[in-house]
């Protein structure tokens, strides 16, 4: 039940602001300061969301095989490697690392 | 600079044909679309059943959301720090909407539906595009592929990860992190965007032990606006 609850709200604000962006007049969030914490959410979103995916396991801090994964995709990444390749190198090493017992 | 500028009127003027633009808007539509099967392993992984994954991709169509809620479900938050943290990644889209609605101009009935749509992808070549019969060609290509694609790939990677059992055992828990890293590493264009990520893992992993599920992440958001804040402070003056 509350796994349907995060869903329906996460699907009515996600569609919002997705409508709302085609809705409003131009000019009216185009104030710099807005536009600029707009562009800066994400990036302070993921990169929480990277580390702590990476780290985190409940609420401790884990060294474990997913950095070896993650490390993987970040050489992958400077490599300029396409997306689905990057992925791909953090599951094969994270997978990899576990089955030689890490 | 002159070079540029020569190089941009360059762009502006010149009409590209449908087929081209069609090329582009179904290399990225593809190459993304096929990522969702990333989602639909990770999304089963974390414990959500076929509907509530399938859900997902369908209804709220925008892959970081989509991570970031599934992640958050998994941890074990209250349904409503989940989806705060999911809704905050999904207001850059909003930005989006605005650029395009300048690019597409939409009748007023289209526009619910063209919502949807309004992700990265969909921008990204939407506005890469000469002129708006080809912007409009690009945007509803990109779309449709990218929206077929990736919910097909949602549910083939759900029922593959119901198929393989433990998706740990197979690395697929490393999946979520490396699509963040991913969207994440082009954003890190300047020092302003480093600062901002540096102090949000900070925050992330600091306040991991301490606060409930789902709550640092929403704090650690908070980077954007201090490192902004300590900007502005600094620069002082030449700001206003």
């Amino acid at each position: 039940m509350n796994t349907w609850i995060a869903i329906g709200a996460t699907v009515v604000g996600c569609y919002a602001v997705k409508l709302i962006g085609l809705l409003v007049p131009a000019g009216a969030l185009e104030k710099p300061l807005v536009r600029r914490l707009a562009a800066l959410l994400p990036v302070a979103l993921l990169a929480a969301l990277t580390a702590q995916q990476t780290f985190g396991d409940g609420q401790a801090l884990v060294l474990d095989a997913r950095a070896a994964g993650v490390a993987a995709a970040a050489v992958a990444l400077v490599l300029r490697a396409p997306f689905l390749l990057v992925v791909g190198a953090a599951v094969v090493v994270t997978a990899g690392v576990r089955a030689l017992g890490g | 600079m002159q070079e540029q500028n020569a190089l941009t009127d360059l762009h502006v003027g010149r009409e590209k044909p449908d087929a081209a633009v069609v090329r582009d808007a179904l290399g990225v539509g593809v190459a993304v679309g096929l990522s969702g099967f990333a989602f639909g392993v990770t999304s089963a992984g974390s414990g959500l059943t076929l509907l509530q994954t399938c859900v997902l991709s369908l209804l709220v169509f925008t892959g970081a959301s989509q991570f970031a809620l599934v992640g958050a479900i998994a941890a074990g938050g209250s349904p409503f720090t989940a989806a705060a943290g999911a809704f905050f990644l999904g207001v850059r889209n909003a930005f989006y909407g605005l650029r395009l609605s300048e690019v597409l101009r939409l009748t007023r009935a289209v526009r619910p539906f063209a919502a949807q749509w309004v992700i990265d992808e969909t921008t990204v070549v939407a506005l890469a595009q000469p002129t708006r019969r080809s912007a409009r060609i690009g945007f509803m290509v990109t779309g449709l592929s990218l929206y077929v694609l990736w919910n097909l790939t949602t549910l083939l990677g759900a029922l593959g990860a119901e198929a393989i059992g433990d998706t740990a055992a197979w690395g697929l828990d490393a999946a979520g992190p490396a699509v963040f890293l991913a969207l994440l590493a082009p954003m890190l264009k300047t020092g302003t965007e480093r600062a901002v990520a540096g102090l949000a893992v900070v925050l992330g992993l600091g306040l991991l032990p301490v606060l409930p599920a789902g709550v640092p992440v929403l704090v650690a958001a908070l980077a954007a606006p201090v490192v902004l804040w300590a900007q502005g402070r600094r620069l002082g003056g030449e700001a206003r």
